[in-house]
């Protein structure tokens, strides 16, 4: 090889590492601008209030917040994790460890499926499915239809990071004579456990922001909630019908938010991979 | 080991019995929620199909070519929306898939260490940002910039491709503008997902080819791409999930049009974003039920595009990786 | 341990949440994004002030929505722009109240650099969205607009593209103005529309038109008013140019027929005052409640919506036209038929 080839080869190197440089601040880039905007729209309406009070019943009123919108949103992250996550990746186990080809082929295209199908449907399926036989909107029916969102995304992502830990990790449990659950859980699930998180933590963000599912099935509610069976109130569906609506302070509630939503998943996923990488190193 | 207080075992048959329930118990748990991604689906299609029947019974299958979109006269027809949805998840994968796999590159290779777990956060913060948002800024920031530079420059100067035809909305509304906002909002989980692929690669495939006299490049390229192949398709798959189904954040910046342009920067409409405007206000049966139907075919493109799909992961060859 | 520990915190929080707040009933309401704000001023004046065990939930979601939840059970009440059809009325399980409760104007806003106080009549109206009339200073609105200078600039028309009680009220006008409306698009809450740009939602409609040079839209009243921008006046049955306001919007609503099940429209209504293009938002109640305790607190409700001074009052500071007394009159003999 001669030398200029090398240089050239060298070149190349340095210019695809500023290309990978420059993608990465394309795609950090819309964030930044979207904060930016949202902060200077919604910025004087973030304030003590918004935390603590409830939606201002006088549209054309300052004041008032989106306190029960919060707890709200939190609620329904929390049954639709405990619906969606186990199923997901318990599923997500099955298609890396156990079935074969062509079972694994049709439930993985399945997910696949699944996960194009757009938002706005699984609100319709929770309205059929569950808020009418319930003869109401709940919280509950909110959860579901965020669930459903839920499990074939996380059921794909777990697949995706377990396929990936190699084979002689679990070779050498049978080697051991560990029982084949065991091996799945305390091996190869510990191995992919932050491949794993970071799956949760996605779909969790992805749900987070929805507005169509829970539209049609946790309604939205201006007062508390005291219980599954009620409407709830969430961040998406506050933030949507202020943005929409014709009254400026409401406007500016919308942008804040929407900034206290992106701090939510922010400060949620943050938190749980400190404590995730407590228990193993990088 | 001649002698041990123990003898060992002289056949398999004298072993203790292995924790076979707990296999059992386990294996059966994950069939379990296989079963249950089957409910979902079968949920899904019940909800859809029951909901259709009626505008399938009246249109048939002219329903997927017609063009028309009359809600007085009750004509139908979902052709221009499956144009808009494949065409703007096409934009958004060509724009997503290379960035995010270059940020995954970075973000595994070329930062220093104290940004990687920011930069992730950061990434996965965009996920949360809410699609209505996207909509709205996308309205009232992104597009006037869209318009105001790329658009009315490409327009001018290469009109007379058809793809660049005028004339342009003065919103910026097009399809064009629904594919980069959807591609934005893909951005964080095909990065995401490629980035745990590539940091799965294990580091002897880098090390190998950097002992070969490789470049940085060049391992990625040799080494680390190639090995995660399949699994960087897998991530691209799982944005054009999302990108087929985006719904709040297009029908803002769509244009809501009805009708098929061959260009690039005229309006559009998708079948997600029709369902979206107008379910809210359909008041009789029939229009109700064509939205049903339109879910329907949406369901049906993706089916198609992920067989796509499909072949064009089979057909790739992938050293290393365990498929059960 | 710390597994242990967050399942049993969860476990917790999920139990607290399916007990009930003892002595709260609670109402839901869906439909019509139109009355929206009222509705909610209402319902928490009414939990403050007059009931406090009641909490009232009235969320929006148009009123496609609040017509299907309400055949469906699934809501209290509704709220719709558009009055339900025979064939939705004859499928409902229980016989559904039409109750107009608060009547509203749409508004023509426009952007002509220069132009204020524009007048335009119903046929004029037709033809700029049909896209027969192409430009500002077209001969046909020349003639209504002597004394102001109109450019010669392409007229660019924002509709809705999503469904919407205001375009069902407008293209109901329309119809009734315009024959040729009347046969090539109709009337309904989506229509084809010939030509312009669809938006969502009003405040898309108000944006565009106040960013495109030449825009011409349609919206509610409060839209115009609280973004400030300029409406036309529009030519009414008795050949007046009136500005939309709420005197007009009552005005042409004492002149409408009302039938007994209280499902009519009154465009284009005759009287000196009338505002031409106003509609009413119904409340959908069903005749027969599935709860007693719940029909019981609804009827109460709406029986002070109708009668309580000052729940008049906030209707009027949120620009909404009241229903004339006469009417309110037989609503309430309506409401009696209630069956809890």
């Amino acid at each position: 090889m001669s030398a200029t080839y090398d240089q050239y080869r060298k070149a190349k190197s340095h210019c695809m590492s500023g290309l990978a440089v420059f993608c990465a601040v394309m795609v950090v880039m819309p964030l930044v601008l979207v904060l930016f905007y949202l902060l200077k729209m919604g910025f004087s309406s973030l304030n003590w209030a918004f935390f603590t009070q409830l939606p201002n019943a006088d549209p054309e009123g300052s004041g008032g917040g989106m306190a029960n919108a919060i707890v709200g949103t939190l609620e329904l992250m929390v049954i639709a994790l405990v619906l969606g996550v186990p199923v997901g990746l318990l599923g997500g186990i099955f298609l890396s460890e156990y079935g074969g080809e062509k079972t694994n082929g049709f439930v993985r295209f399945a997910a696949d499926v699944l996960n194009g199908v757009p938002s706005i449907v699984w609100g319709m399926v929770g309205y059929t499915l569950v808020v009418v036989p319930m003869h109401g909107y709940s919280a509950f029916a909110g959860g579901v239809a965020l669930a459903f969102i839920m499990i074939p995304l996380v059921l794909r992502t777990t697949e995706e990071v377990l396929v990936l830990v190699p084979g002689a990790y679990r070779e050498a449990g049978l080697a051991l004579g560990i029982p084949r659950w065991k091996i799945t859980v305390h091996i190869v699930l510990r191995t992919a456990f932050k491949g794993l998180v970071t799956g949760v933590l996605l779909a969790l963000g992805r749900i987070a922001g929805e507005t169509a599912p829970i539209l049609f099935t946790a309604l939205g509610n201006p007062n508390w909630n005291n219980s599954l069976k009620e409407p709830i109130a969430a961040l998406p569906i506050q933030i949507y019908y202020y943005a929409i609506s014709p009254f400026p302070d409401q406007n500016r509630q919308a942008w804040a938010g929407a900034l206290v939503l992106i701090g939510i998943v922010f400060l949620l996923s943050a938190s749980v991979r400190i404590i995730a990488g407590r228990r193993k190193k990088a | 080991m001649k002698s041990t207080a123990q003898a060992l075992p002289a056949t398999a048959a004298d072993l203790p019995a292995p924790n076979r329930w707990g296999n059992r118990i386990f294996e059966g748990m994950t069939m379990l929620s296989v079963v249950i991604l089957g409910v979902c689906f079968v949920c899904a299609a019940y909800v859809l199909v029951e909901g259709a029947w009626l505008a399938i019974h009246t249109y048939g299958w002219s329903f997927l070519t017609s063009q028309q979109w009359n809600p007085v006269t009750e004509n139908f027809g979902a052709l221009p929306f499956i144009f808009g949805t494949v065409v703007s998840a096409a934009i958004a994968l060509l724009i997503a898939v290379p960035l995010s796999i270059g940020t995954a590159i970075f973000l595994t290779d070329l930062a220093p260490l104290w940004m990687r777990q920011p930069l992730t956060s950061v990434i996965e913060m965009l996920a949360a940002v809410p699609s209505v948002i996207w909509g709205l800024w996308g309205l009232f920031v992104l597009m006037p910039w869209l318009h105001d530079h790329p658009y009315t420059w490409l327009n001018k100067h290469f009109g007379s491709i058809p793809i660049f035809g005028g004339p342009i909305e003065g919103s910026g509304s097009c399809i064009m503008s629904a594919g980069i906002i959807v591609a934005i909002m893909i951005l964080p989980i095909v990065t995401s997902v490629s980035r745990e692929i590539l940091r799965a690669v294990p580091d002897l495939q880098r090390e190998a080819a950097y002992g070969l006299g490789a470049t940085r490049w060049e391992v990625t390229r040799i080494a680390v791409l190639s090995y995660a192949r399949r699994g960087l398709l897998g991530a691209a798959v799982l944005g054009l999930g999302r990108a087929l189904g985006e719904t709040m954040a297009v029908t803002m910046v769509v244009g809501n049009s009805p009708k098929i342009h061959a260009s690039l920067l005229q309006p559009g409409w998708t079948l997600a974003s029709v369902i979206a405007n107008q379910f809210g206000e359909a008041s009789d049966d029939l229009q109700r039920s064509v939205l049903f139907e339109i879910g329907l075919v949406l369901v049906g493109v993706t089916i198609v595009v992920n067989i796509g799909a499909l072949i064009l992961i089979k057909s790739i060859e992938t050293p290393g990786t365990r498929r059960a | 341990m710390m597994k242990k520990l967050l399942i049993s915190s969860l476990l917790v929080g999920l139990l607290t949440l399916t007990g009930h707040a003892a002595d709260t009933v609670a109402l839901t309401g869906s439909g019509s994004t139109f009355v929206k704000p009222v509705m909610d001023k209402w319902a928490s004046t009414y939990s403050t002030s007059v009931d406090p065990t009641v909490k009232i939930n009235y969320a929006g979601g148009g009123s496609g929505t609040g017509q299907k939840n309400i055949l469906d059970g699934t809501v209290d009440f509704a709220g719709s722009d558009g009055p339900m059809s025979d064939a939705q009325l004859k499928s409902a399980p229980t016989p559904i109240l039409h109750l107009p409760v608060v009547a509203g104007a749409v508004v023509i806003i426009y952007n002509v650099p220069g132009v204020t106080g524009l007048k335009l009549d119903g046929p004029t109206l037709a033809n700029i969205f049909l896209g027969n009339i192409t430009k500002w200073n077209d001969p046909a609105i020349v003639a209504q607009n002597p004394g102001v200078t109109l450019p010669d600039l392409d007229i660019s028309t924002v509709h809705r593209s999503d469904g919407s009680g205001t375009t069902y009220i407008f293209t109901d006008y329309l119809s009734n103005v315009s024959p040729a409306w009347q046969s090539t698009v109709g009337k309904k809450t989506s229509v084809a529309w010939p030509g312009g740009v669809g938006q969502q939602g009003s405040a898309g409609v108000s944006a565009q038109v106040q960013k495109t040079t030449g825009g011409i839209g349609y919206v509610e009243l409060i839209y115009a008013l609280s973004n400030k921008i300029s409406f036309a006046d529009v030519k009414n049955a008795a050949g007046n140019y009136i500005t939309a306001s709420l005197g007009g919007v009552s005005t042409a609503l004492a002149t409408a027929t009302i039938p007994a099940d209280f499902r009519f429209s009154y465009v284009n209504a005759p009287g000196d005052a009338s505002y031409p293009i106003s509609g009413v938002t119904w409340l959908l109640v069903p005749q027969q409640s599935k709860d007693p305790v719940k029909g019981t607190k609804l009827v109460a409700f709406i029986k002070w919506i109708y009668t309580d001074p000052s729940a008049q009052a906030m209707a009027a500071k949120l620009n909404y036209a009241p229903i004339p007394p006469a009417v309110v009159t037989r609503v309430l003999a309506a409401v009696d038929t209630i069956k809890n």
